[in-house]
């Protein structure tokens, strides 16, 4: 079981939260020409990198928000936890 | 090599079982070899296996970070068929079937096979109006289906709950008679034997720390074990697949995310065929020792973690006991899990790459096990021709840019949200 701290209401088991992946890729940016492989990048490929990973959470069974998560995908250790708008590094 | 037979069991018996040769060897890396494939689970075997005896290659390696049948291939629920709708799959995973029909003779290894044939339950019209047209699109392709009603599963699966009162009824199902399973360990170890007796070096605890790549080509791999030179390189790596692409400076349409499996306590036979839940995700079959073997979903977040967590288990066994209300009174003799290569279109990918000698076989999400000898056979095939087989030609890298993507269950891109 792992425990995410949500940003707005604190520690919380992981079944109140939904898993919305890779919280590094950015949409291209709109009204500018993209190509085909920058498509392809936003929507398909990902790092899966093996530790430490940044992504998107929603507290869906509470406050609702997305929030981002910094875990280690080989020992489930949060390092730390933020609201999507901020930046983790 | 020594060939497996009753007589020879015998024989060997009035002398106390000795002088029994060991199924493979463990040499030390050469300098050089035609091919080597990394990942010494049942797909880098197989391709090793099938190069040798298809395209007569003789001087391959398999390199292994662990051993021989600790991953994948030891890890799953042992589920074999082919019951896709899509051209690609369905025609790729029946040769498949084909491949599997045959392997214990082949490999002159009791793999165990079983086609005791595969139910996938339907809970409502709609479902069984979808069963209807897969089922219609598998006949198309040669592969066997049956749609059943409620009265005609009844009679196959008494012990499924047929009762009023439930949340999702059985309304029908659609079964692959030919689907079944087959015993992971033993055809691991089987095309490891055939493979090591065609001269195929399979080189056990050797980590790949880096490849040695000149104006995209691939000339070597650098490992644990020292540097090997190579022009071709098969990878077969499934969960891993990441960490080595990220190696060779490549981004994947991939994400590892762990899948749970576990079995019960052992008990007298109750379930002769494999049966799936059609409102959830959970899937069960008995083996021969008498433990119902179960499955379900994914974790549901990228994990190299190879065991899971508990809610994930807590959901899927409550779906079985939906479906097999008597598997509450059962006692869990073990639960595990394995890291899986999820594909972005749930579809594998087995293709040549922009470098020169890179050859790549992943994807294969959880269904892998079923593709072992197909996905050796293909990619093979791929590596020895250097060029794709029309039976995984659909299964190109390229289709994530061009669009013509194998969509099986329709999930888009999130395919660990099932």
């Amino acid at each position: 079981m792992l425990h995410i701290k949500c940003p707005h209401c604190g520690l919380r088991s992981q079944n109140e939260f939904s898993y919305g992946g890779d919280g590094t890729i950015k949409r291209p940016e709109l009204n500018k020409e993209i190509s085909d492989q920058d498509w392809n990048n936003f929507v398909y490929n990902r790092k899966s990198p093996r530790g430490k990973h940044v992504e998107l959470w929603q507290h869906i069974s509470g406050c609702r928000q997305w929030i981002k998560v910094q875990r280690d995908t080989v020992t489930h250790e949060i390092f730390q936890t933020a609201d999507v708008k901020q930046d983790i590094k | 090599m020594q060939k497996y037979s009753v007589f020879n069991l015998i024989k060997k018996a009035f002398n106390g079982h000795k002088g029994w040769e060991v199924a493979w060897k463990d040499p030390a890396p050469k300098a050089e070899y035609d091919v080597i494939i990394i990942g010494g689970g049942g797909h880098g075997l197989a391709t090793a296996y099938y190069l040798a005896k298809e395209h007569n290659l003789n001087n391959i390696a398999i390199v292994e970070k662990g051993w021989i049948g600790g991953g994948n291939v030891g890890r799953n629920t042992t589920i074999l068929r082919s019951n896709y709708m899509h051209d690609e799959n369905g025609l790729f995973y029946e040769k498949g079937m084909d491949l599997w029909r045959s392997m214990s003779q082949d490999l002159n290894f009791n793999v165990m096979y079983s086609p005791r044939g595969i139910i996938n339950l339907a809970h409502s019209d709609a479902q069984m109006n979808a069963y209807t047209r897969r089922g219609n699109s598998m006949r198309l392709n040669g592969i066997d289906a049956v749609l059943l009603g409620r009265e005609e599963i009844k009679k196959l699966v008494p012990v499924l709950d047929f009762s009023e009162n439930v949340r999702f009824p059985i309304f029908g199902g659609l079964m692959q008679p030919s689907g079944g399973t087959a015993r992971h360990d033993a055809v691991a170890w089987g095309y490891a034997r055939q493979a090591d007796a065609m001269g195929v070096d399979i080189i056990q605890h050797c980590e790949v720390t880096g490849f040695d790549i000149v104006n995209g080509k691939i000339k070597g791999i650098q490992t644990s074990k020292g540097n090997i030179k190579t022009k071709k390189i098969g990878l077969c790596v499934a969960g891993s697949t990441s960490i080595l692409a990220e190696m060779l400076n490549m981004n994947l349409p991939l994400e590892t995310h762990l899948l749970q499996a576990c079995v019960s306590e052992p008990i007298k036979p109750i379930l002769d065929h494999v049966v799936t839940f059609g409102a959830g995700h959970f899937y069960c079959s008995q083996s021969d020792k008498g433990e119902m073997v179960m499955g379900g979903d994914l974790d549901g977040y990228n994990s190299y973690a190879q065991r899971g967590n508990l809610p994930t288990l807590q959901h899927v066994l409550t779906e079985g006991i939906a479906m097999l209300p008597f598997l509450s009174k059962l006692k869990m003799l073990r639960t595990w899990g394995g890291i899986m290569d999820m594909s972005m279109d749930g579809s594998p990918i087995i293709d040549k790459t922009h470098i020169e000698g890179l050859y790549l076989n992943c994807g294969w999400c959880y269904g892998g096990f079923k593709a072992t000898p197909v996905s050796g056979w293909t990619f093979a095939h791929t590596i020895a021709q250097d060029r794709v087989h029309k039976l995984n030609a659909g299964f190109n890298l390229n289709r994530f840019n061009t669009g013509h993507l194998i969509d099986e269950k329709g999930l888009g891109t999130k395919t660990w949200i099932s």
